[in-house]
Order: structure tokens, then sequence, then C-alpha cells
């Protein structure tokens, strides 16, 4: 060994003591478990600190209100929570309380990781709260949300009145044929590449989310929501086939990109589109940036209506709690208008109840978010209620990106509704 | 005192009397030298490998209320009539076909070229190994950026053509989104392997390389046979690494372009991972990584058949 | 084999101008997404995709602060992941090189049955990616029981998750080290062993005092390789790792995929764990290189 060498080797051994000592400090946190009344709880919130000061701010309420349990935090990035929670589970460890994305609940229900929640104290009754933002699954509720988001477009009156372009409103938003108007004068004029975007870049849960209300509005679904077992129809019948061409000459239109940059809302403010489809989240970021010039439109109607996604993340108790009581207490606890109202306030969410949007400024009847709590309760459409979500979520998701690639519609369509109907019956249809 | 004293015994022979008790001496400890290895890859690998592939013969699924239960060959038979997973197998082995070459060639080359006594070799070593250390999230990242229609790549089409050439939508093109990735990755690459190639060329004598210098033959004839055939080991090595690494492509496939568009870039181990996570499908995912053990298996079989022929 | 020269480059490698033209291009070539990912750190979102496509995206201009390394603090316990990350790749590298040393001192240099087989079972190991058998080994060490010092009595505990050791062990036993140790081994003169028998010594005397010492390119070059997925980390620790005070560096990139997400932090964050690391490797791959110099095995 020459002296570097030993250098090399001195330096890693100071590194394993550190380690040692490290090891020893993890391990002794590790010991205390859940006895002694503590309640674990989960949310996706790391790194994410206005969601997260509040869930902060809701647990350290309730454990200095009374001595009987104490919840503990923990939070995960939300990129990953998922997979916590699917591997945690697989060693039945999943903590008592914990958080969901809506359209997940059924599949978690189904698959026995959450307790159906029989809420009967609380300061708000489910009642009042928006539908979408209660979880439901085979007539039992499983979890209950703070807020929900909503789907929307943003837009300069600038560049609308530049082109001659109505303003649509929430009870008249543009028809299929004024959208296209709308964008064709856009492109004509030759300022934006793509007047619209979609934010076809991103992926994931984002493509259900944002295109399939659009499927929703010409008429077509994921599935046969009357009876969950077939998409047959709804994802491959003249009206999906006609979503599927429209979203495509988008495109091929010179409309929409293919695949847009990586964060479209800064694309959109820089102005290099002039038509944003995004969510409710970026709408205090572009007030701040363009002021009164904003605007916030209702979806296109495409003929049954416009349609929004509903439904975002909630709390839920899981099956392996075992003071399912002091769950129960804590989650009753929570349901305060003070709490709906913080939690819609900090992230910049709709708030679940009337009641707390009159708080909150901008959502008060009148104000400059209130077409968001208009959308919410009157065009939103919750994700199909099935423990098969997940796996139609990942086919939609593929599907659609193909024929925006330009595979060819009813080919792909059929293929979609083959896999979907195929997985259904491999899994009895999630019976059970 | 001259009386002859028999010799002492060797201490060889004190050790251990007859030859097989050392044979058998000399198995117990090498067997106690590989024991720790041994245990831990039995543990962590061969135990949870096998109850993977286990699972390809069953129902399971990543969420379920109802236990799993065997099903013989049921998801082998759903493979091969799934298109896309054909598709997985075709781009899995063009990728590799491509990288493999390309990148331990381009790698030697790195080697070659800092492999020397001058100012600032250790600079460009590092400079080249960047890639290497970067998470591959990011560098999958920028490169997303620079492959825009409106990227620095095309921009640079551009100037250096004078307009002539439009360069396409590198990773939206099902014609070249493939290439793409490939290049990106070569590029990522290089550099460990740069690093493995230096490690062998230090260990080809020097004097080798006077003397065929005295001797005043070309650099490439100094390279066909002095250095080439030094690089024996380091080859197998480089070789086989790169081809496991270029089978098992997936983060920049799952950032970049998620096996589209028109699943040109899907490929099996992404496959793999969609329908065990994100579907929920884990016997079908098993099913997956089964089939691509055994591809990659007979890959480096026929390998190891022809480096072992050639030398 | 050699031990004279100190440096075996070929002296005239490569000198001329058009080979430092060639590596000096080759420096941009390997270094633009850090340098965009460095100079990106210092501006905000707007002017990051505003600066795309042309030039400036490389150079540091227009409105630059500090502002999402700030934020980084703020928003990651960045500190508390660069040492666990450091801690857990140190300690896997330590007993990686060791263990698998022997392993592999003991399949390249010594007879015994199996062998043969042992080798060909741990090269096929490499061929199965860690992604396709995850599950099972969450599984798995979720009921592997350990022993626990609490004071001075032992006990049996059941499950890995949430530890450091769960970070370390599953990689400490590796096929490629264990490859790169034999081949490398295998190229050192058996004969030393004979003479050192001869001369009274054992099998770990041979080991520690003639087979070690002379393979520092081996070591070093299996610390890198050991280190790199170490510190990349991160679907495993995701998976078995709930407590935030023993999560790496990588997962904490998730941290910034919010709703909004933003990617002057993403960039800083990145650099953060990023430069460490290169200095790291400048500052090893010289000792590394001059110790494959000076020993002057032939591989």
């Amino acid at each position: 060994m020459n002296a570097k060498t030993r250098r090399l080797v001195a330096a890693s051994l100071v590194a394993v003591t550190t380690t040692a000592v490290l090891a020893g400090c993890g391990a002794a946190d590790g010991g205390s478990g859940a006895e002694g009344g503590v309640l674990k709880l989960w949310t996706h919130n790391a790194g994410n600190a206005a969601e997260y000061d509040v869930v902060e701010k809701v647990v350290n309420d309730f454990n200095a209100g009374q001595s009987k349990y104490k919840v503990e935090i923990e939070a995960f990035p939300q990129g990953s929570y998922n997979d916590a929670v699917v591997a945690s589970s697989s060693s039945k460890k999943l903590p008592c309380i914990l958080d969901v994305d809506g359209p997940n609940v059924p599949n978690w229900a189904w698959g026995g990781y959450l307790a159906p929640l029989e809420l009967s104290g609380g300061e708000v009754p489910l009642d009042d709260q928006l539908p979408s933002t209660v979880g439901k699954y085979q007539d039992k509720v499983y979890a209950f949300g703070f807020y929900d988001v909503a789907l929307t477009m943003f837009a300069r009156k600038s560049v609308l009145a530049e082109h001659g372009i109505r303003v649509p409103t929430p009870d008249q938003p543009w028809t299929r044929a004024e959208f296209a108007a709308a964008l064709a004068d856009l492109k004509a004029s030759g300022k934006f590449e793509h007047p619209l975007e979609m934010g076809t870049g991103g992926s994931g849960e984002w493509w259900p989310y944002a295109y399939s209300p659009q499927l929703q509005s010409f008429g077509g679904d994921l599935v046969d929501r009357s009876s969950y077992k077939t998409a047959e129809g709804a994802l491959n019948g003249p009206e999906a086939l006609d979503w599927a061409k429209w979203f495509r000459s988008l495109v091929t239109d010179g409309y929409m990109a293919q695949k847009s940059g990586s964060s479209p809302n800064d694309d959109f403010l820089n102005g290099k589109s002039a038509i944003e489809w995004d969510g409710s989240w970026d709408a205090a970021k572009n007030v701040e940036k363009l002021g009164d010039d904003l605007l916030i439109l209702p979806p296109v109607d495409f003929g049954r209506g416009p349609k929004i996604g509903g439904a975002s993340w909630q709390w839920a108790m899981s099956a392996h709690c075992a003071k399912p009581e002091g769950a129960r207490a804590f989650l009753e606890f929570t349901r305060k208008t003070k709490y709906f109202t913080e939690f819609a306030k900090a992230t910049g969410t709709i708030p679940a109840t009337d009641a707390a949007a009159a708080q909150i400024p901008g959502y008060e009847p009148g104000g400059r978010y209130e077409s968001f709590v208009r959308s919410a309760r009157d065009f939103a459409v919750v994700r199909p209620v099935t423990p098969a979500y997940p796996y139609l979520a990942s086919v939609f998701e593929k599907t659609a990106k193909d024929i925006v690639a330009g595979a060819e519609p009813e080919a792909a369509l059929d293929e979609a509704v083959k896999q979907i109907d195929a997985n259904l019956k491999l899994n009895d249809f999630y019976a059970g | 005192m001259t009386a002859a004293v028999p010799p002492l015994p060797r201490p060889r022979r004190a050790r251990g009397g007859t030859l097989s008790t050392a044979r058998r001496r000399e198995g117990v400890i090498a067997i106690g030298m590989a024991g720790p290895a041994v245990l831990l890859l039995l543990v962590f690998f061969v135990i949870p490998v096998g109850l993977a592939f286990a699972l390809a013969f069953t129902s399971a699924r990543l969420i379920s209320p109802t236990p799993a239960r065997f099903v013989g060959l049921r998801n082998f038979a759903m493979l091969a009539e799934d298109p896309v997973f054909l598709r997985s197998v075709l781009n899995t082995f063009a990728f590799a076909a491509v990288v493999v070459p390309v990148q331990a060639g381009l790698a030697l080359g790195l080697a070659l070229l800092v492999n020397g006594r001058f100012r600032g070799t250790n600079f460009f070593r590092t400079v080249y190994f960047i890639p290497v250390v970067t998470s591959m999230v990011v560098v999958s990242i920028v490169w997303t950026f620079l492959y825009r229609k409106d990227g620095l790549l095309n921009r640079i089409i551009d100037a250096v053509t004078f307009g002539h050439v439009q360069g396409p939508d590198w990773l939206n093109d099902p014609s070249t989104s493939l290439a793409a990735i490939v290049f990106m990755s070569v590029w990522q690459g290089a550099g460990f392997h740069m690093i493995i190639w230096l490690a062998g060329l230090q260990t080809i004598p020097a004097e080798l390389h006077e003397a065929a210098s005295i001797d005043g033959v070309s650099r490439w004839t100094r390279f066909r046979f002095v250095t080439w055939p030094g690089l024996r080991a380091t080859r197998t090595f480089v070789l086989i690494t790169i081809t496991i690494s270029a089978f098992s492509l997936f983060t920049q496939v799952n950032v970049m372009t998620q096996g589209g568009p028109l699943d040109s870039t899907t490929t099996l181990v992404y496959q793999a991972v969609r329908s065990g996570y994100q579907q929920q499908q884990t016997a079908y995912a098993s099913a997956i990584s089964l089939v691509f053990f055994v591809l990659v298996l007979i890959v480096s079989l026929v390998q190891r058949h022809l480096t072992r022929e050639k030398d | 084999m050699t031990t004279e020269s100190p440096r075996s480059a070929p002296p005239s490698a490569r000198r001329g101008l058009p080979g430092h033209a060639l590596r000096v291009v080759l420096v941009l070539f390997f270094s633009f997404p850090v340098v965009f990912m460095l100079v990106s750190s210092f501006k905000p979102d707007q002017q990051i995709f505003g600066d795309l496509g042309s030039p400036r995206a490389f150079l540091p201009v227009g409105s630059l602060s500090l502002e999402n390394y700030t934020a980084v603090f703020d928003r990651v316990p960045a500190v508390r992941f660069l040492l666990n990350s450091v801690g857990v790749s140190a300690v896997t590298i330590v007993l990686g090189i060791l263990v698998n040393s022997l392993a592999a001192f003991a399949l390249s240099r010594m007879r015994w049955p199996g062998r043969k087989l042992l080798l060909t079972v741990v090269i096929a190991t490499l061929i199965v990616p860690f992604e396709t058998f995850a599950l099972p080994l969450v599984w798995w060490v979720s009921k592997l029981p350990w022993l626990e010092l609490n004071g001075f009595s032992l006990t049996l505990t059941e499950g890995w998750l949430d530890t450091y050791r769960v970070q370390v062990l599953p990689f400490v036993a590796n096929a490629f080290s264990i490859f790169l140790f034999h081949q490398y081994f295998q190229s050192i003169p058996k004969e030393l062993d004979e003479a050192a028998l001869i001369d009274g010594a054992g099998w770990f005397g041979i080991y520690r005092r003639i087979v070690m010492p002379l393979s520092g390119p081996a070591i070093a070059t299996v610390a890198i390789l050991t280190f790199l997925p170490a510190w990349n980390s991160y679907l495993w620790p995701l998976m078995v790792v709930q407590d935030e005070e023993l999560r790496p560096v990588m997962v904490g990139i998730q941290y910034f995929f919010q709703l909004n997400v933003s990617w002057g932090q993403i960039m800083a964050y990145s650099s953060m764990i990023t430069v460490p690391v290169l200095a790291l490797f400048l500052a090893f791959q010289r000792s590394f290189i001059n110790s494959i110099a000076s020993s002057g095995v032939k591989g």
C-alpha cells in the first residue's frame, strides 16, 4: 500500500465510523414503534412546504388538544408516494392515517389497504362537501379531501381582443366550432408556432386527468360505467373516434405540439402560446405575472357540455391500523371549516365547502377564482370508480400518446379496448 | 560436533502431512473466503430472483384482495400475443447492437487520447467522466431540452449547414427517437469505460512501446501489435459490462419518451416496470423479466463462446 | 511483469496539436449538460425556458441569484441526505472491497471443487436488472431477522425496513466486483503463492500481503464501480426507507417534482449532489491512476 492508498483507507474508516454512529441514532429513533397511542400519518407532501405546513399545524392542534393519542407525520415526495405505500403494504406496515390520490381510492379499498370511514362527529358534515372530494367505493366512504383542483384554460385578454375572439363564460363556453375558428385565427397570425398549449409533454396521471374529460365532452369514456365490465363502445365508439381524430388534428394543423416543453406554464408566460390547458394550481402565479390581462376560461363544450376531472388528494384510514378509534378521532377532528380554509388557501386550490370558499379571497361569489368553484361543482366528472382505474389510466395514457403521435385512431382505440377488456376479465371484473 | 544431524522436517510436511490433506485444507479455507459473498448473494439475489421468477407462473398482482394462484404458462402465452412486448424485444436488441460497439470504440478512443504524459491529463479525464457521475435523471432532462425541435441541436445543424438541413423533432419522430437515445446513452456511458480501458492501457509495459517507437513503426501498427493484444482481458470485461447495461436500458426511456412515440423506444425492462408497477400486473412483469433473463443469458453465452475462440 | 517504469504510457502519445484540439472539443461535448445545470441553477424558471434553444442557455447571463439554493435548503434536508449517502456509500465500498476480493481470491487462486460452477453463477447474476426483482426483495427483507443490541442483551427482531443496513448489505456482494478482482488476480503470477506457501505463509497471508497490495487498480476500479450505484440509488431506498432521517440524496430530487415543478431548484439540488462527486473523482482518480502505474501489473 502506498501513502495515498493508505490515506484513502483512513478516510473510508472515518466515514464508516460516522455511519455507524448515525446508524445507532437511526435505530434508537425507530424503536419507539406504535405503542403508547402513537398514530403514524403519511402524506405525499415532502418538498411541498405550503401543504405540509398545514398538515403539521392540524396534527399539532390535535396532539395539543388531547393526551390519548399522538399523531406522527412522515412525508414522502409525491412522485414516489404510491410506491412507498405499496411496498409497506406488502409487509403489512401501513400507517394508521394516510393520504391518497382520489382516483386510486377504489383500487386501494378493493386491495384491502383502506378501511371504510364511519365518521359520526366532526364540525363539517360530508354532505356539505363538493361531491368530487369524497372518495367512495361500493357505497362506502373511504376518504375525503379538503380541496379539489380544476382544469381550466388560461389566455391573455389582449391577445383574444386583438384577434376578435369572444371571451367565453361558464354559461356560454366555446363550442367546438368556435374553438376551432379561434385556433385557426391565432395560427394564421403567425405569432405562435403552436397557439394551443395542452401540456402534452407531461406523463403519468396528467394524461387521463387532462384529456379524458375532453373525450367525455365528445361523448366517449374510458370504460362503460353502467357495468364497469367492458370498454367496448365507450372508448372505441363513434364519439371516441371523433375525439381521437380531433386530438390528432391539433397536431397536424399545427395548433399544438405533439410533445410540449418541460414547463408549459413558463412557455405560456413567455408568450409562446396563446391558450393554455392547465390546472387551477397555476392560477395564482399567472395572476401575479399577468395581472388583469389574464383570463381564466371554462373548458370547451365539445357536444356533451364542458367537462373537467374531479378529485384530488384525500385523507383515509388504513386497514392495518391497530387503533382505528384513534385514527377516526383524528380524522373527525380535522373536519373544521378552519382547516378546509387553510388547506385551500395554502395550496391555492378550490376549498371543498362553500363555507370555506366564502372565507378565501378570490373564491367568494364574484371573485377572481369563482369560476373554479363553479367548474368543480358543475363540470367535474370523477375518474371511473373502479379498482381497475390504474390499469385504465395506464392504457389510456399510452393510447392517447400514440394517437397524438400519428397512430391510426380506430386501430389504436380498438387495441386499447381489447387490452382493457382482457384485463377486466382476467381479474374477474375486480369483484370482491 | 560434526556428527550428521537429520534435517528438520520441512514446515509444510509438519503442518499438513500428506498432499491430500493440504488440498482439503485449501478447499475449506477457500470456501471460508468465498463464504460471505456467497451468503450475501444467496440472500439478496438468488432467493428474491427465484421468488420473482416463480411469480411468473402465478396470477400475482401488485394490489389484490385475493392471494395469487398457480396459472401455469398463461402469462407467457399472453406475452406471445402482446405486440408491445415483441416490439420491446426488437428495440432492446437493436439498441444493444449499436451501443456495444460504438460505446466501446468511443471509450477506447478517449482512453488513448488521454493516456499520455502531458499537462492536464487529470482535467480531461475528469471532464470526460462528468456524464457518468451526473444523475441519469438530470442528464435525461437536459438532453430532452437539447433534442427539441427548436432545441440547441437543431440550431447547430442549421448553422453548420447554412440552413440547408432542418433537424427533425428527435424524440417525437418514431424514425429518430431510438437513435437519439442511443447517442445520448453512448455519450453518458463512454467515460466509464474510458476508465476501464485506461486501467488496461496502463498495464502494458512501456518498454514495448518504446521499442516499437525506436523501430519507427507507424502508430497504427503499434496499436495493432502492441496495444490491442495487451488489452485482451480488458476487452472481455468492457464487452460484457456494456452488453449487460445496454440490455437493461430503462431510465433514459422512462424520463425522455416513456416508450413512445408509437413504441419506437420501448424496451424490455421498461415494459417490465410499466406492467409491474403502473399497471399492477406483477405476474406478467415477472414473465417479462424471466424472458429477458433467458435472452441475455443466451447472448452472454454466445459472446463468451466467440471471445474464447478468438483467444 | 514489470516493476520498473513508473508510468507506462507511450511517451509520445498523441502529443500533437490535432490531438489537443480534439481533446478540447471533447471537453465541450462532455461538459455541456453540467454547464447547463450549473448555469440554470442560478436563474429563475421563466428565464431558463426563455433561454432554451439559444447559446444563452449555457451562459451565466440575465438575472442570476442564489435564490434557488436557499429554496433548496428550505425544501429538503439536504445536509442530512448528503451525510446519509456518504455513509451508506462508504460502508458499501469498504465491505464490498473486502467481501468481493476474498471471494475472487478463492475463485482465482485456490483449487477447490465447485469454483468453476460458482464463477458461472456469479456472472449469471449480472444479467438480472434490479428493477425486475425489487418487489420480492422488499417483501423478503421485511421478513429477515436481525440481532439487536439493547444495552447488554441481544434481542432478535424481524424486518429490515427503515434501517441503514437495508441500504448497504444487499449491495455488498457484487458480481461485477468479483469478476473484476478475479480477472485481475489471475494476472498476478501464481508462483508468488507457491513461494510464499513454502516460506510458511497461510492463504490469508498471501491475500493480505501479496495479492491485495498488488491490486491497487482493481481496488480503485471496484471502489468507483460500487460508489456510483450506491450514490445514485433511488428506487430501492424509496421502497424500504420510510423514515426521512435515513433517506439518501437521490430521493431528494423527487421533492421538487410537485404540482409546480421548479426546474431552477432541481438544477440547484442536482449541482449540489454532483459537484462533490466530481471533486472526489478528481482527487481520487489521480491516486487511482498512479497506483495502477506503480503496480505495473499486466492485466
